[in-house]
Parts: structure tokens; sequence; C-alpha cells
């Protein structure tokens, strides 16, 4: 993970990181915004994502479905997300082809259609992707317990947006939304892959630096006051489980604390995982898989931490047994909770965290696409130096550091518990 | 269509780099070397599968895999995961229908760990009768799960709709009373006689000599003999619906619908498969879900994900379309779907989706094969399908030799607008 990489900022804001792995032959490129349902306020929640899906639609130089056939016909993987802090596009490509994914991303930082149509027709394909999140009882126990985890910072509401902004946003309100944030000086270009870095730079240079910087009127987000007790919530649905989330406010990305809370979360419930494709690792020993699960009061448990700009949600989910109630297996978290805060844990299950996390890089470095994810992912919170000293950070954490991060941290006040109960349960 | 000669073939595995070893004792070893990669993925299967088990204790094979990590003879469920987890490293075990599969990955210090704590899952598993339990709780959880999930009803409901009397209408983690009544005597009788290294498949990719790979399955696995071993079972024949079959699951208090709408395709195997396969990308697949995902997506805006899929596989899989929808637009949806499938037999497709699909097809091989991952799954198809070691090498020629009459007769030997099974699940 520590090959050179390139980065250069060009005349117009656009910064560009470049990676060259000339193990197969294939480039991965990847756009990035800073925006996401963090730049959004009540009443147009769920707009970034939108816009994503209708950068989909076509500009005037590739027709919707030209672009799709251009990408796709090439053995192209393309694909977009938004995130709270970011919205990004990658294409990943053999190598000989990748010219035409860095005209597309050009092209559609400026002159998307946002056709009125195509915005009524989009309407009803989000609704029915917000109707299927609906389906599932952990996406409302979610969106439950993050609404009361934040009253005044907008991580307060789902990604996908509320189903009454989703009615009512209008096809001007999409427009401006991607005039505003789509500019090169709001945008960060990764590529990796088997490509040579001078020739490359020098074609990006052509397609975009004529692309105007685009003001980037700074945003105020508004910061979220300091908890004042613990929240507890029910969400009532169709189901015959019982699902607990158990969300504590964890520092941002670039907060000294983070890498010790990073080490505290993966005693707590295994390893994170910051590869986009791939699997994990399983956290059969992880605290509180023995506490909840070898105990038969939960039948899994998972949990962790996301990079983000502002301070976010350490979130544990428990899928409760059967037999028992969320009351009891809440008590039982919370004994785990007050070990860790009352004893230093030992140097062997820190060292382990350490080397679960190399792993998971060794695995991750296997792909291109995981390779240029990296480079912007980390850029949107902080820049690649975050990734480059990843391992090094976990590595100095003290057995005290992670002590002090539970104490600091995971306080009743602190949190939000939510309870998901099946309406047709006794 | 321009033709771009953008693969050099020789790239792809082949018989010059893949080394295959049968083992004395029936074991097919594959390997490939990746130095790129400071890590090693062993993947594989043994033919232990749902396909064994009787219905009374359905959910056996798959209960059985999901046991093995629980208690060795020489390990507990703890020491076993402390090895595992400390190195970094993951392995799982998973029965389907024909087969029991294992995974597993480490970094290339851990191989010989990661070995060992594989062999001897397969071969010394306790069934500790606490951890019994413990997995029958998780199991019959997961399954509270799947009887509220509106895509695993869907889906589980068509199985039983298009393959009714076969042994592929059954789900392989079976129901909550097939798997209340599973004793440990049954998960140690089903180990005794289904696993052994009859039609055991292994597949070793990354950073290790491909040599020395073999050497250590050889050292470790190569004593393993199970004269209880049974015999392979064969499937009996299926005819696909010749009429319209409908089934609608209600899950009260859902707030989208999910619908199924198929019949029965080729298997693997069958000279149909490639010509199916290329079919079926025009159809449901090729970028944003093919001509399925343009009519119910792009151009009614009715569906979220709309798309068809091609099982293959060792028996004759199914090949079927799935949306999920509003329930108010079901029937709107079932009349656009069975619209294509129409089409898709009256007329061939276009020579530009052809060619799309084509370059399609050829193209996202490189990116397939990208991981240790995804070439050792490469690996263990082309031993289970009897593809060949030069496959991968000769594929691009395959597909560009289909035609569209191809596709078009292949489609009329299997699909009909009027002979499909639909199920819809919802509120």
């Amino acid at each position: 993970m520590s090959d050179p990489i390139t980065k250069t900022k060009l005349s117009n804001g656009l910064l560009v990181l470049l990676k060259e792995i000339h193990t197969a032959p294939l480039i991965s490129n990847w756009i990035w915004y800073r925006v996401g349902s963090r730049n959004e306020r009540p009443g147009i929640t769920g707009i970034s994502h939108w816009v994503e899906h209708l950068q989909f639609k076509g500009t005037p130089q590739f027709p919707g479905r030209v672009l799709d056939r251009l990408i796709s016909r090439e053995g192209g993987y393309w694909n977009a997300f938004t995130f709270l802090d970011w919205t990004t596009y990658f294409e990943t490509m053999p190598s000989e082809k990748i010219d035409l994914a860095l005209r597309l991303e050009a092209d559609r930082m400026l002159n998307s259609n946002f056709d009125s149509q195509e915005v009524e027709l989009e309407r009803t394909v989000i609704l029915s992707e917000r109707q299927g999140h609906e389906n599932e009882p952990l996406f409302l126990l979610k969106e439950h317990v993050q609404a009361a985890s934040f009253r005044v910072h907008p991580y307060h509401h789902e990604i996908v947006g509320d189903m009454d902004d989703l009615q009512t946003i209008q096809r001007d309100d999409l427009y401006h939304h991607y005039q505003k944030y789509y500019v090169p000086s709001n945008a960060v270009l990764t590529v990796a892959g088997d490509f040579e870095t001078q020739p490359m730079l020098e074609l990006i240079r052509e397609l975009f630096e004529p692309i105007i910087a685009g003001d980037q009127a700074p945003y105020r987000i508004r910061s979220e006051p300091p908890s004042l007790g613990e929240h507890r919530l029910t969400v009532e649905g169709p189901g015959e489980t019982v699902y607990i989330q158990v969300a504590y406010h964890s520092p941002a990305a670039t907060h000294p604390d983070f890498f010790p809370y990073l080490v505290m979360d993966s005693l707590l419930t295994g390893p994170g995982n910051l590869n986009l494709f791939g699997g994990g690792i399983s956290n059969k020993t992880s605290r509180l898989y023995r506490a909840l699960v070898e105990t038969e009061m939960a039948v899994s448990v998972s949990g962790g931490l996301i990079a983000t700009i502002d301070p976010y949600l350490h979130s544990i989910l428990i899928t409760v047994h059967p037999q028992r109630k969320a009351e009891e297996v809440i008590l039982a978290l919370d004994a785990e909770i007050n070990a860790i805060q009352d004893k230093k844990p030992k140097p062997e299950e820190v060292a382990r965290a350490v080397k679960q996390a190399r792993a998971l890089f060794a695995y991750g470095s296997e792909s291109i696409t995981n390779q240029a994810y990296w480079m912007g992912y980390t850029e949107m919170f902080d820049t690649y130096d975050w990734f480059l000293t990843f391992l090094d950070r976990l590595d100095a954490v003290s057995l005290e550091d992670v002590q002090r991060v539970a104490q600091t941290y995971l306080s009743h006040r602190n949190r939000v518990v939510g309870v998901f109960l099946p309406e047709n349960s006794s | 269509m321009e033709e771009h000669e953008i693969l050099n073939p020789g790239s792809l595995p082949g018989p010059d780099d893949i080394t295959r070893v049968e083992i004395p004792n029936g074991i097919v070893v594959l390997a490939r070397a990746n130095f790129n990669s400071p890590s090693v993925v062993i993947n594989g299967y043994l033919p232990a599968g749902s396909l064994l088990d009787s219905d009374d204790k359905l959910g056996l094979a798959f209960f059985t895999a999901a046991m093995l990590l629980r208690g060795t003879e020489r390990r507990n469920f703890q020491e076993i995961y402390d090895a595992l987890e400390s190195a970094g490293a993951s392995l799982h075990f998973e029965g389907a229908t024909h087969t029991t599969g294992f995974g597993s990955r480490a970094l290339a210090e851990d191989l010989d760990l990661l070995l060992e704590l594989l062999v001897e899952s397969l071969r010394q598993p306790a069934f500790p009768t606490v951890h019994v339990e413990r997995l029958r709780a998780q199991i019959l959880t997961s399954l509270a799960i799947r009887a509220q999930d509106t895509g695993d009803m869907a889906s589980l409901t068509f199985d039983q709709l298009v393959y009714a009397g076969h042994p592929y209408s059954r789900p392989d983690d079976g129901f909550p009373e097939t798997i209340a009544g599973i004793t440990c005597e049954d998960l140690e009788k089903f180990h005794r006689y289904s696993y052994g290294p009859q039609g055991m498949v292994i597949s070793v990719v990354g950073a290790v000599d491909p040599q020395k790979a073999v050497d250590r399955v050889s050292e470790i696995l190569g004593d393993w003999q199970n004269s209880d071993q049974g015999e392979f079972i064969s499937l009996p024949p299926i005819s696909p619906p010749t009429e319209i079959l409908t089934c609608e699951v209600k899950i009260p208090g859902k707030i989208q619908s999910d619908i199924i709408a198929g019949t029965i395709g080729p298997q693997r195997r069958s000279p149909d498969y490639l010509a199916a396969s290329l079919g079926n990308n025009i159809l449901g697949q090729f970028g944003m879900m093919g001509r399925i995902g343009d009519v119910v997506r792009e151009q009614a805006g009715l569906a979220y994900y709309a798309f068809s899929s091609l099982i293959g596989g060792l028996g004759p899989g199914a090949w079927y379309v799935s949306a999920g929808v509003n329930p108010a637009n079901v029937n709107q949806v079932i009349d656009l779907i069975r619209q294509e499938i129409a089409r898709f037999i009256r007329e061939p497709v276009t020579d530009e989706e052809l060619a799309d699909s084509k370059a399609n097809f050829i193209g996202r091989l490189p990116l397939s094969l990208e991981s240790n991952g995804g070439v050792a799954s490469a690996l263990l198809n082309l031993e289970r399908y009897d593809l060949g070691l030069d496959y991968l090498r000769l594929y691009p020629d395959l597909i560009r030799s289909i035609t569209s009459s191809d596709v078009l007769e292949t489609a009329r030997r299997y699909l009909h607008p009027d002979r499909l099974a639909i199920v819809t699940a919802g509120p």
C-alpha cells in the first residue's frame, strides 16, 4: 500500500490522484464530489442521491442509453454511490478503453440533461427504491436511530431521503443542486491501474481543465450539540425477530481518537473492513460475540464506525435470540461496555486487531478498483496520507488509549438505543 | 460492428499455468500462482449437498456444513476461531444443493494454518451438543427472517412451483419443522456417509508455488479414505411449465412486492448454455439490465430493479425475470415481462445488441479474474462442468461464434410467455 502515487491540482481546482499498477490490463477511474446527504436540508432530503441517478440519464454528447452501452460493451464495470459526505462515480475498464470513461466523466460534470420527463420517471424508481428499503426491519430501525441521534446536524436523515421530499422535489431543485456541487473545485479524480502517469495526466488536463472551476460557496453545516441524556426508542413492524441497534456518537475521521476507537470497536464487535469489495473477517472471538451469542442472548452481533467529515455514529447491531427479551440483552451488553471501561485490554487483543487490518488491506489490494477507491475515499474526509499511515496509527494505539476512549465515548448519555419489535409478537 | 482486439487470450489462465493433479484417493487439486498478491485463497467443494437430505430432515447438509467449525476432535469453537481470526484469516463452509462448498483466505505466511484448519474441520468435526442447539436457534432465526423477506419468499415459492416433485423444489436450508427435527446423530451420520475424498475438488490460488500447494494438499489429505462415502445421486427428469402457473405469497405489512417469472433453462454443460447466456444478457442483464430493465425501469419508471437470470448449474437451473415493484404495479410489470419474453422468441436480437453483449462478455473476463478469489472460483467451474483447462482461452472465440439465430432458436427451446411460473410476494 506504499507504492508511489502522483497528486496534482489542476488550475480549476480539480484534485487528481494517479497510481500506476501493472498487474492486470485494467484501469479504474473514479470521480468524487464533496456532496452527500450532509449537504441537504429538510425539504430536499434525498436530492444528492436523486442527482446521482440522473447522472446516468445522459448528456447531448452521450445520451442515456448510448452512455450505458458504450461502457458495458467494453466489458466495463460502472456504478455510483451516494453517501453522507460524498457522491462518487466509477468505471473499471480494460486499459485501452479508459479514455471513454474519462471523457464521459468530464462531459457529465457539466452537461447532464436533467430532462423533466426523465426526472419524473426517476421519481417513481426512487420511490420504489425507498419502498424496497422499508420492507427491511433493519432499515426502519436504523432510520429511527439515526434521526434520534442527530437533532440538528444533517446526518439526521437517511441518504435515500424522506418520502415527503421524494414526492415534492422538482426538476429545478435537482438541476440547481447539480450545478452547485458538480464543479471541478469540489471534485477529486482518482485513477489506478495499467497506465503511464505522464500521458494519463496530459489526457486528464485536456479533458477536465477547460471546465470552469465553479463557485464553491461555503455551505454551513449545523453542528450537533452534546447529547444531554440517553434516548431510547422502539420501532414496530411486520416480522418475527427482535433487533437492537445501539449507536454512540463517535469521533470524526480526523480526530486523534478515531484510531483508538477503531481498535476498541474491533475488540468489541470484530474487525471493520475498509474494502469496497470482498468479505471481511468473522468476529467470533470478539468480546460481544462471546458475551451475547455464546451465551445465547443473541444469534448475531456486528458493529462498526465509519470515517466521516463530522462526528457520526459507532453502531452495534444485535439480533436477539428468540427466547430472550431485548432488555436483558441490553443489560448483558452494558456489562461488556463496563468491562472495557474498567480494565485495559490485553496486548494480544490489540495486536490481533492490527494483524486483521493488515490482512484486509492485503486482500483489498488485489482489486484495482479498490485501490482507486481508497485514494478518493480518504480525500473526502482527510487526505490519502490517512490511508498510507493507517496501519502505523493503529499500531501506535496503546492499551491506555483504548480504555480512555471507551470511558470517553461509551456512556449512556452519548447513545441512542433502538429496538425493533415485531408487531405480532406477544 | 467493429471488433476490438483488447484481450490477449494468453494472459488468461490456461493449461500452461494452471496445475491440475488428481491425487490417488480421488481429490482433484487445482492451483495457480499469483505473486502480485501477498495472500492466498483456498476454495473447493465436495459432493455432500441437500440432494442427499430426506424430506423430513431437509436442511441436514446445510446444518452439517455450518457445524464443521463449531468444534473438532482437537480444538473447540473458540480455539478454532482464535487461530483463524488472530491471523486475519477467514474460512467458511456452506451446504448447497449438489455440494458443500468451502471458501477461505489468509496471508500467504499463514497458508499452513489455513490448510490445517480446513482439513481438521472437514475430517474430524466433533458436533458438540451445546453448539448443535446454539446453531439450531441461529438457523431457525434466519428462517424466520426468510419468511418475512419478500425476495426470499418469492424465490423459494418459485422453485416450489417450477420444480414441483423434483429435488430442486426444496430450499437447501430447510424449513423450521425439518431443522427442529435434526439430531446430533443425524449430523454425525451425514458426515460419516457423505464426506470423503471422492468427488472433492480444491483450488489454491495466490502467493504460493503451485507444486508446493499440491504437495501440501497431498500431505494433509492424501491419506483420507472413506469406504462409507455414498454414491452420487442422479436427478429425476423434469418438465417445464406448459401453462401459466401462479402463486401469490402474502406477507402483511410489507411496502413492496417482489415478482419472479420464469421457467427451466439449460444446464451449464448443455450445448445451449452459451447462446442462452448471451441471449439472457440481452434480455435482462446488459448495461442497466438489458431489455427488461429498459422497459420496466427506464421507460416506465416502475421498479428500482428488474432483470433476468440464467442459473445453468449441474441440473437444469431456472431462467427467470425478477423485479421489485409497488404492489399497485404488479400486474402491469408482469405484462411487460411477458411482452418482452414474447418479443425475445418472436424476432432475432439485433446485430448491434448481439455485438454489444459479445463485447461485454469478452471484455469483462479480465476483471472477473483480477482477484485470487475470482481465479479460484473460475478454476472450480472448469472442473465442475468439465470445461477443460484451455476453456478460458477458447472462451472469446466461443462467444464470437454465436449468431443471432443461435440465440433465437435457443430461446425458443426454453422460453414462452404463456408457459411460465409467476410468483409474487408482498402485502
